[in-house]
């Protein structure tokens, strides 16, 4: 079994360390970074398979580190882990290119398998994350622009139900009678739609459910 | 930050507010009080109280309400004599003028000086009361106004410039004493239309003052709620550190509190399902010490039968805290258009539902039971070692 070679980016010292601690053998902790800057600088000198990134961070967060490494051309993929629930900042790192989004009360063995997904190409969804993208399609009164991208398969939809209600994509492999490949090959797609689709009821949903 | 804050106040009240000194004084210390505030040579002002009581007995008036409003020096020990010399020098003084004006009749001011001397004094004692940064706000302030809108002030000055020499020429003649007032009128006017503006920019500032206030109550309100909520937890957890239960529950409980206070909308907790439904799992969380991981997509009114629904999922979630074995319990709550459906699921060892005595109320009666008298449905799934999942259907009435 192959190794991956991750990167952690978390402005908190202690955070960083409690990670490297939880993860499996077959991660290998290349490297930290405490802030954008040094970000940007340790995912170009360093190439690592994976990145997990901070969402809140000072120096613009990980939306900017985002930017700034998936605007140059880097094919290094993301794995957000935030200690926020905020929807916009959420659907914020995804549109913004990351692979997936997971919240920092992930067991090391499930944030384990998850970096081996990402590395894979895969997207993870936690079940928050499901909720919030039902729910950011589901609030559509204008009809779509792009009917491909925006909106949910039926088929999608079972599946996100399926990781909001807490079940592991073995799960629901078993659970819908197809392959755990099946599964991967929707969330991916959705993930697509999610970064892609220009609907502009998306941000403005996630705006919209800013703290009042 | 709290400590910060309230030594906030102390700070401003150790500026040197005016008192009269013992130690030096003539009469109360009065004038060597104001000199000290104002850095002048007390003798100045000596001589300014001296000629004041001269016209018109102003000084004298002015000198008992600053004696009256003016803290006295607190001295340890025993007091300092007066400087009785000085007095009678200052008391030489003020009967050789009072004698030249009774005599040349310059002093009879009449009653156009009272309205001064009342604004006069007031003023003082305003500037005494003043903490010195306001004061120096007041000035720089005036300062600028002078110099930004000169050809106001130069007006005002004219017009106080010509007020004051008719009513020094009215002054000589008491029986034209209504010219003199005539003339205080256009004195008072050219004041106020010097002040006009700084009183504006007082206004000013005074609004921004208020707008300062509040955005230090929030700041308040903000650091009270971090000690009322995340220190005490802390000192809980320190206090429980021994039990590892009891930290894990106290830390999880004060997490959701504080998500809750930071991203969700403030809303009446029981006002929609969403809300309930978290509201619910919180306490059942707190009361069994097992994570409860709660995902709602849409939202609505709370119904009766929707809070039948919520009785169910209550009891469904108690069951997978007590009975599973399990560490996380997953609730997923969707609101449809026409109906919401809530599933209650843990990972846990799981039972064989067949093999659950009648009697027991937990299952029968309180999920499935309630859900069908209230229309709607419950279906549990379950296997040993293969966790459980309740779930829970109910129309919408609309």
């Amino acid at each position: 079994m192959k190794t991956v070679r991750v990167l952690i980016v978390d402005d908190h010292r202690l955070f960083r360390s409690g990670v490297r601690a939880e993860l499996g053998p077959s991660i290998q902790v290349i490297g930290e970074a405490e802030d954008v800057e040094s970000a940007v600088s340790a995912i170009a000198e360093l190439e690592p398979d994976v990145v997990l990134l901070d969402v809140h961070m000072p120096g613009g967060g990980g939306q900017e580190v985002l930017r700034r490494v998936l605007g140059s051309g880097s094919q290094v993929r993301f794995l957000a882990l935030s200690v926020s629930d905020a929807a916009e900042d959420v659907i914020g790192v995804i549109r913004g290119g990351a692979r997936g989004y997971v919240t920092k009360t992930i067991s090391g063995a499930e944030l384990t398998d998850a970096i081996v997904r990402v590395s894979d190409g895969d997207a993870v969804f936690s079940p928050r994350l499901a909720g919030f993208v039902l729910d950011a399609f589901a609030s559509t009164e204008a009809p779509p622009i792009d009917p491909e991208l925006d909106s949910l398969t039926q088929r999608e939809r079972e599946v996100l139900r399926l990781i909001a209600r807490g079940y592991a994509y073995k799960e629901i492999a078993k659970e819908l009678f197809i392959s755990v490949k099946t599964v991967e090959t929707h969330v991916s797609s959705v993930l697509r739609k999610l970064q892609l689709s220009n609907r502009h009821e998306l941000s403005r949903w996630a705006t919209a459910r800013r703290l009042v | 930050m709290l400590s910060e804050m309230s030594e906030m106040p102390n700070a401003v009240a150790a500026y040197p507010r005016m008192v009269r000194p013992v130690s030096g004084r003539v009469v109360a210390g009065v004038a060597q009080g104001a000199a000290a505030q104002l850095r002048l040579d007390p003798v100045v002002l000596r001589l300014a109280f001296v000629l004041l009581t001269v016209v018109d007995g102003l000084g004298l008036v002015a000198y008992a309400a600053l004696w009256m409003f003016t803290p006295k020096e607190e001295v340890k020990g025993h007091e300092p004599a007066r400087e009785w010399g000085q007095l009678a020098a200052y008391g030489v003084l003020w009967l050789t003028l009072g004698a030249f004006a009774w005599l040349t009749g310059a002093s009879s001011g009449g009653f156009g000086t009272w309205p001064i001397a009342v604004g006069g004094i007031g003023a003082l004692i305003l500037w005494q009361q003043a903490d010195p940064g306001r004061r120096q706000r007041w000035m720089s302030g005036a300062v600028k106004q002078v110099s930004t809108t000169w050809v106001r002030t130069g007006i005002g000055a004219l017009l106080v410039v010509v007020g004051a020499i008719g009513f020094l020429a009215a002054s000589g003649e008491l029986a034209k004493a209504r010219t003199g007032l005539v003339f205080t009128a256009v004195v008072v006017g050219g004041m106020l239309m010097i002040a006009a503006p700084w009183l504006a920019s007082l206004v000013k500032e005074l609004q921004r003052e208020r707008t300062e206030r509040i955005r230090q109550e929030e700041r308040a309100e903000v650091a009270a709620h971090v000690h009322d909520s995340v220190l005490h937890t802390l000192t809980l957890i320190q206090r429980n550190a021994h039990d590892a239960r009891e930290v894990a529950r106290l830390a999880r409980s004060q997490e959701r509190e504080l998500r809750n206070w930071l991203y969700q909308p403030k809303q009446d907790a029981d006002a929609t399902l969403a809300a309930a439904v978290r509201r619910v799992a919180a306490e059942e969380e707190d009361a069994h010490g097992v994570q409860i991981e709660v995902v709602c997509v849409g939202d609505c009114e709370l119904s009766e039968n929707l809070a039948a629904l919520l009785h169910a999922a209550r009891q469904a979630m108690v069951n997978a805290c007590k009975y599973s074995g399990a560490s996380v319990v997953s609730v997923y709550a969707e609101v449809e258009p026409d109906e919401v459906t809530v599933f209650v699921r843990d990972r846990g060892k799981g039972f064989v539902l067949d093999d659950v005595p009648d009697d027991r109320m937990g299952i029968r009666q309180s999920i499935i039971g309630r859900m069908e008298r209230n229309g709607g449905s419950a279906r549990v799934r379950t296997e040993p070692g293969d966790g459980t999942e309740v779930m829970l259907t109910m129309k919408r009435d609309t």
